[in-house]
């Protein structure tokens, strides 16, 4: 292999001589440097271009769709009820909550009021999530930029969670638990009282973390004052979630259009100030705590008894335990699986503040069973279109806090 | 009508075709024309105040004489007001203009209802195609008369067609 004349030029060292006579001058230009797709830190499959003044970042192109699978095109084959399982490979890492959004898109669609036992399982089980998320978050975005011994605590944590959820629906990560009008199946006793030991043992944990990533230097001088976006620029990008509150907007779905069963609960929102990786980071673990805040409220507002499904037989399913003993109920469950309702022509957005930021889905219906478009506003991809503003100017080793700070998951981003 | 496409109508009477209200969304539908006029109003107006784009997205209708529908879904984080603006184009002249000049954001959404629909954007900074490969050259996939396994390439896989006898 024949190295090219620029690099021989710069790099050639005669070992006979002393080093200050054999260096030529150095010569400065830009390089290109393809950063993925294989790369670690990258949360997926995603190559980004960077385009280099010594270790600055002058510009850079993300170049995606490595995990495209044309979810949308399957979104207009399937029945409404059909697509469930396909939101839980967006956002891979937060299953419960892509299905909550697209339960609720379609729940507008058909105008269907969720049982009020139904909405706290729901609420719950979204925060649970939310709290994984954010662990997962902690734990990865903390390991990329090189401090890793929270990542084993997080997930140590996060592992007990996903079992309660394999507890739950009997699936760790691809959930499909909600449903149209309600969720699949209630509470069991074990599982309440699983979810009030773990976050009586959570509550301190979280203060460990924080001391595990406060307390290093390298991990604090590498987040504070990285990926800065002011409140203009992030609202003006669309920015949401942490991503944006970190620069000062208190842009919350959670509060500004309360659903489900937050608005009986109190929490607050933390905004950060600086709008650097550090207050993103900062907002992540103070909602943690707020979603242990609401996970406990709920489980003490809850009633105790009460239908989890809403019933619309024309649209919402039948209860399990009745499609194994009762024809007619089978026939239902058949029919809206395979042929699924008539749904009302018109169209619906609706926003649902998933942990990563506003996950919305806008459906178009024709009439008939099948969505005749489906549009899912995923925010990753929509932070992605901020990454280059974002990351100019800042060195190489910064790329990564910035995949970091939006909390990336490739499956959402490409659908 | 809603207060919001009233105005919209008193600004624009010509651009303004119609506004539908479905389920406490507002949908306003304007002219091609007037689109961007009317982007840069929602977005300056003290009273509109739109300042946060929520998603761009495009409808395909094969039947209709002007065949895309393109949709903007815009939010006013200090008014907490939402709006869905949508335009018409036909099939052989389908060309909006980008708002990528007034949403910073805009552009990767554009970049995707390009690449998903076909829609190009006038002054768009780099209309490229964004989640499928540079190369593709067999059409916009989300149009209605894409079928769903592709076109044709999927059939040169030649272990997909062993042992179908």
């Amino acid at each position: 292999m024949q190295l090219d004349d620029q690099r021989t030029t710069i790099y050639k060292v005669d070992p006979g001589r002393p080093e200050t006579e054999s260096l030529p001058l150095v010569r400065t230009e830009e390089l290109l440097l393809n950063m993925g797709p294989q790369h670690p830190s990258t949360h997926g499959v995603l190559k980004v271009i960077l385009e280099l003044e010594g270790e600055r970042i002058t510009k850079s192109t993300p170049v995606m769709g490595f995990l495209h699978r044309g979810v949308e095109k399957l979104a207009e084959e399937g029945t409404y009820h059909q697509f469930i399982p396909h939101t839980d490979r967006l956002d891979y890492v937060c299953a419960m909550y892509n299905n909550f959004a697209y339960c609720r898109a379609v729940e507008k669609l058909m105008n269907i009021t969720v049982p009020e036992r139904a909405e706290y399982l729901r609420t719950i089980v979204a925060e649970v999530q939310r709290i994984i998320g954010h662990q997962f978050w902690l734990g990865t975005q903390a390991l990329d930029i090189g401090a890793m011994t929270v990542f084993f605590y997080t997930f140590r944590d996060r592992e007990i969670l996903l079992d309660w959820f394999d507890e739950l629906c009997g699936a760790r990560l691809t959930t499909s638990w909600y449903r149209i009008g309600g969720v699949e199946r209630d509470f069991t006793p074990s599982l309440l009282d699983k979810l009030r030991r773990f976050l009586d043992y959570f509550l301190p944990l979280i203060d460990e973390y924080v001391v595990f990533l406060e307390k290093n230097r390298i991990w604090v001088a590498r987040t504070k004052g990285v990926a800065v976006i002011s409140a203009e620029d992030a609202v003006n990008f669309g920015l949401s979630g942490p991503t944006l509150r970190g620069s000062g907007v208190d842009y919350d779905l959670r509060k500004y259009e309360p659903y489900s069963a937050y608005p009986r609960c109190e929490f607050s929102v933390p905004v950060g100030k600086n709008g650097d990786t550090y207050d993103r980071y900062w907002i992540r673990v103070e909602e943690i705590r707020e979603s242990v805040k609401i996970i406990k409220q709920c489980l003490d507002q809850m009633p105790a008894e009460g239908p989890v499904m809403a019933e619309v037989p024309s649209v919402t399913l039948p209860p399990k335990d009745r499609v194994f003993t009762n024809l007619e109920s089978m026939i239902q469950q058949f029919k809206l699986f395979s042929q699924g309702f008539d749904a009302p022509k018109g169209e619906i957005y609706c926003g649902t503040e998933a942990h990563k930021g506003e996950l919305g889905f806008y459906i178009v219906s024709q009439g008939g069973g099948k969505p005749y478009r489906l549009k899912i506003r995923a925010p990753s991809f929509i932070h992605m279109g901020a990454f280059d503003f974002m990351s100019r100017g800042y060195m190489i080793a910064d790329a990564v806090t910035i995949f970091g700070t939006y909390d990336i998951v490739m499956g959402e981003c490409d659908r | 009508m809603h207060p919001i496409a009233e105005r919209i109508q008193r600004e624009f009477a010509e651009g303004f075709v119609k506004a539908v209200e479905w389920r406490g969304d507002l949908a306003v539908t304007v002219t091609r024309k007037a689109l961007h006029d009317v982007a840069r109003f929602l977005h300056d107006d003290r009273d509109m105040d739109f300042d946060y784009i929520v998603h761009v997205s495009s409808v395909d209708w094969p039947d209709d004489e002007e065949r895309f529908e393109v949709v903007w879904e815009f939010y006013s984080i200090r008014k907490r007001h939402r709006i869905r603006l949508k335009t018409r184009v036909p099939e052989a002249d389908c060309i909006v203009d980008s708002l990528t000049d007034i949403w910073k954001g805009a552009d990767f959404m554009e970049r995707e209802v390009y690449d998903m629909m076909g829609i190009r954007f006038r002054n768009h900074p780099d209309l490229r195609r964004i989640l499928m490969p540079d190369e593709y050259t067999e059409g916009y996939p989300l149009r209605k008369d894409f079928p769903l396994q592709g076109k044709g390439w999927r059939d040169t896989f030649e272990f997909l067609n062993e042992g179908r006898g």
